[in-house]
């Protein structure tokens, strides 16, 4: 049986990297005594992949882990399970057992669902952006002016070269203000039945474990992820800051991860990776 | 939630930040208010390293069982942070709390080898406590030092307040409680000092001056307060059977050198090489109870989720329920997904049975450990086991279906000849043989051998503290022989030769058998940016030969000199059971190439039966022959080698 586990990632453990936070979660299941399934062997594993890795310093109110059970309890059960053995920092929200894949579907893996995800960039105190502009109302309207231009083209830099590339039609969505953003995001989200509890899935509201600083500024930002198109928070603060000749320091921003998102076949609607079972 | 010591910026800029955070699974949470006394434990090297160290993390559980105490950890900031921190004037501090290290009562730091000296100094600057102990006030932490180089701890003796000689579980309640009534009752840092001094085991350098003579031996050892010891006699856990062992160990969220449940089923060994000084200070071979290892092993897989097991010991093939206890961890959680790490074990049928049930024989080698090249110098060492067994023990495993094999040798041990080093490459090459008798069907393509020769360095309490070492260029010189010698045989191609640093283990030689002297030696290296020394990258040997040459003290004083009988050596203000006169009967047995029995065959009073427990008490049953040894690989990557 395949489930997907919805997580939590904050406080210090923005500092634990992709690869510890894997090999944290499969300690963490043995202390629970997750009936985990594993690969055959003279060195077994557990069957465990995420969703999309997230870089070290970031905080999410929405990672995705899909795991390989032998057998399980029901998913509110094996929620608390899960989280009684969580150390501070990492917190499991949602529960889901997937649908098997039917006898001609393959196997999609979660991180080939992501399509697009959903930033909170704030602006850590502590850090001047510059005199002129170190208010919200002046930062709000310079980042608008930014935004709204039809082209954003930034150098983007591989191992051999660098080309330009315009970034602007892989930014779907900037907002200052939560609710704002909550309104604009509605728009772009497939409807789905409100109740998203029942046999084969379980999820706790549980408040965002976004950092808030004391400065207010802040961008809400819906950006392509994944294998098609792939626009890191960063670059684009990066564009802006070049953009407007604020000196760009990657320590003065905190990057929080909101939400993946992937989208059906045609439609361009998109679902919340926790309300997709496959 | 948890406030960090370091801001994010800092933190973010520098390599493998979990290292400086803390928040790992069993970590012990107290408020600080709530407790009497807070105690630093601090293992001197990077966290990787001192993470993996099992002494710590019994000490860390036997003193947070107290309540009024919190005893909390620290490890060496890496050198990327050690700038930043003395950039910015950021106050080392504990992982727990985040406090900083000089708020505490204690800072008590393991000695693990010679070579962490000068990260011994880098802690205290960094925490901001003066480096000399004569400087502390009493606002400072009392500084405590041990392990196994507290067995000489002269060479740092100004930089503690005391040290503890023994084994951690006996102790420190005796030294907690006391600094409490002494903080009670208003007494001084050096009252506390000197009662401290009254504790068997206890160590106070203070309270103690050293006379020369004119040739720079030692002419007496001197008491400054009368009520001191004359000798301290070091601390044994006599009922280890059953003695508390952590069951929820700590777990880091980086990868350490050892990511895995280590379970300690015997302290001690019962061999006797004459050249190590672990076989001898842990006397009295004593076993835990088979049982109570079971129950820990459960327990512990159950609180970490640790995939893998592994049983440390000196010498596991000398534990007497071993057959028993590794086929019930196999039986137990190897369906399980538990990888079961073998230690040092004996070939035989046994042996190889494990090896092939729980490790992929084709992937994995095995090491054996002659220790040196030749019957005759086997025996000085008294490592007793000859040729055929160590032919024997390579056919078994060849035909097993092992191909890899590793070899560990010294070179430089005393009385050593050329013919003795020689015998490496031939033992090397005999081996190879062994692999081409199989027939070819059985064979996994070419055997692959890998030869690995440290430099020999004599340490404190053991019958070779008197011999004199190799200077740096008669052992380059016998590398240059071997590596000739390797290339002469038919099987060159299938021999690697690796190769420890001479400068580097001339310099843990001096360290190893220094005195007082070498204190100010210390700190001028680390005062000249020498850090990290155990790390052959940082290792700056030009800068120690100026430390030496700065003080008008020569390495070849404490290295290059055969002792006298009856020369006094800064150690010997410590009692170790094992008595000075039975180590010099077998230096002088080792001269004689005789060998001596195990403690299981044949007691010869040592003199560890003073600490009436253990092997020394047990029916002296004929152990069987010693023969190889194998290991898992994989198990401790700290040493760096060369390749040649």
């Amino acid at each position: 049986m395949r489930v997907r586990l919805k997580f939590q990632k904050y406080g210090p453990m923005k500092f634990i990297g992709h690869l510890d936070v894997l090999r944290y979660f499969q300690k963490a299941f043995r202390r629970a005594g997750i009936d985990s399934e594993y690969t055959t062997g003279f060195n077994p594993h557990q069957i465990i992949s995420f969703a999309a890795p997230l870089g070290l310093g970031l905080t999410s109110d929405s990672e995705y882990v899909d795991i390989g059970l032998n057998s399980s309890e029901a998913p509110e059960i094996m929620i608390n399970k899960i989280n009684e053995f969580m150390s501070e920092g990492f917190y499991v929200t949602g529960f889901q057992m997937l649908e098997e894949p039917a006898d001609n579907e393959k196997k999609v893996s979660a991180m080939s669902l992501v399509s697009s995800a959903d930033y909170l960039v704030s602006l850590k105190d502590g850090y001047c952006l510059g005199l002129d502009i170190n208010n919200i109302e002046k930062f709000n309207e310079v980042f608008s002016r930014f935004y709204d231009r039809t082209e954003i083209t930034i150098n983007k830099k591989t191992k051999k070269s660098s080309m330009l590339v315009n970034i602007k039609p892989m930014i779907r969505l900037v907002s200052f203000d939560e609710s704002d953003y909550k309104n604009k995001l509605k728009e772009l989200l497939l409807d789905l039945p409100t109740d998203k509890n029942n046999q084969s899935s379980y999820f706790i509201d549980a408040e965002s474990k976004a950092e808030i600083y004391d400065n207010n500024i802040k961008i809400y930002m819906q950006l392509a992820t994944g294998s098609v198109a792939n626009l890191k928070p960063e670059l684009v603060i990066e564009a802006f800051c070049n953009d407007n000749n604020i000196e760009y320091n990657p320590y003065a921003w905190q990057v929080h991860r909101l939400e993946l998102y992937t989208h059906k076949d045609s439609m361009d609607k998109l679902i919340p990776l926790s309300r997709f079972n496959k | 939630m948890r406030k960090l010591a370091l801001s994010d910026e800092i933190l973010l800029s520098i390599e493998k930040p979990a290292r400086y955070i803390g928040g790992e699974v069993n970590m012990r949470v107290k408020n600080p208010m709530d407790v009497d006394i807070r105690f630093c434990m601090c293992f001197p090297d990077v966290y990787e390293i001192g993470m993996s160290h099992l002494g710590i993390q019994i000490l860390y559980d036997i003193l947070n069982r107290r309540e009024d105490t919190y005893c909390e950890r620290v490890y060496s900031p890496w050198i990327d942070l050690d700038k930043l921190m003395r950039d910015k004037d950021i106050p080392l501090f504990a992982l727990e709390s985040q406090d900083p290290v000089k708020e505490f009562d204690f800072l008590g730091i393991t000695l693990q080898y010679e070579m962490c000296y000068t990260n011994i100094l880098q802690i205290l600057e960094l925490s901001q406590i003066p480096i000399y102990a004569r400087d502390r006030s009493e606002d400072d932490p009392i500084v405590i030092g041990g392990g196994p180089c507290s067995y000489n701890p002269e060479p740092i003796a100004d930089f503690f307040d005391f040290f503890y000689i023994g084994e951690g579980e006996t102790s420190y309640d005796k030294i907690l409680d006391l600094y409490k009534e002494c903080k009670q009752s208003g007494k001084s840092r050096r009252e506390y000092l000197e009662m401290v001094s009254q504790i068997e085991g206890m160590y106070v350098p203070a309270l103690y001056d050293v006379e020369y003579n004119e040739d720079d031996t030692i002419k007496a050892f001197i008491k400054k307060y009368e009520k001191a010891p004359d000798k301290v006699k070091k601390q044994v856990e006599v009922n280890l059977s059953e003695a508390y062992y952590p069951t929820k160990p700590l777990v880091p969220f980086i990868k350490t050198t050892q990511d895995r449940v280590v379970l300690e089923i015997q302290r001690g060994c019962i061999r006797g090489c004459r050249f190590c000084q672990a076989g001898m200070v842990y006397r009295p071979t004593r076993e835990r109870d088979l049982e109570y290892l079971k129950k820990c092993a459960y327990e512990m897989l159950n609180s970490t989720g640790h995939e893998e097991i592994s049983l440390s010991s000196l010498s596991s093939s000398d534990y007497s329920q071993l057959q028993e206890l590794v086929y019930f961890l196999i039986d137990e959680f190897g369906s399980k997904g538990v990888n079961i790490s073998l230690p040092s074990l004996r070939i035989d049928a046994f042996s190889l049975d494990v090896m092939a049930k729980v490790q992929d024989v084709r992937k994995s080698s095995l090491t054996f450990a002659p220790e040196a090249g030749s019957q005759r110098l086997r025996n000085v060492i008294n490592k007793g086991l000859t040729e055929e067994m160590i032919l024997k023990g390579a056919s078994d495993a060849f035909s097993s279906g092992w191909s890899r094999v590793k070899l560990y040798f010294m070179m430089g041990l005393p009385t050593e000849t050329y013919e003795d080093v020689e015998g490496i490459a031939v033992l090397a090459e005999d081996i190879a043989r062994e692999y081409y008798k199989l027939p070819k069907e059985q064979r996994q393509g070419r055997v692959s051998i890998v030869v690995s020769t440290a430099f020999f360095v004599p340490k404190p309490f053991t019958p070779f503290q008197w011999t004199r070492m190799d200077t740096p260029e008669e052992y380059i010189q016998k590398q240059q022989l071997l590596r000739k010698k390797i290339n002469e045989q038919l099987n060159k191609k299938s021999i690697k030769f690796n190769w420890h640093e001479a400068e580097l283990s001339e310099l843990e030689g001096v360290l190893a058998r220094g005195d007082r002297r070498l204190s100010k030696v210390i700190y001028d290296a680390y005062k000249a940016g020498c850090l990290y020394d155990s790390w052959s990258e940082h290792f700056k040997y030009d800068k120690w030969v100026k430390a030496f040459e700065d003080n008008a003290i020569s390495m070849s004083f404490y290295n290059s000199r055969e002792r006298a009988e009856d020369e006094i050596f800064p150690w010997d203000f410590i009692d170790a059971g094992v008595s000075k006169a039975f180590l010099l009967k077998e230096y002088k047995r080792a001269k004689n190439s005789s060998i001596t029995p195990n403690c299981k065959q044949l007691c010869y009073n040592c003199g560890a039966k003073v600490f009436a427990c253990g092997v020394c008490f047990n029916n002296q049953e004929q152990a069987g022959d010693q023969t190889l040894l194998i290991d898992n690989p994989g198990q401790d990557l700290t040493e760096v080698e060369h390749e040649g």
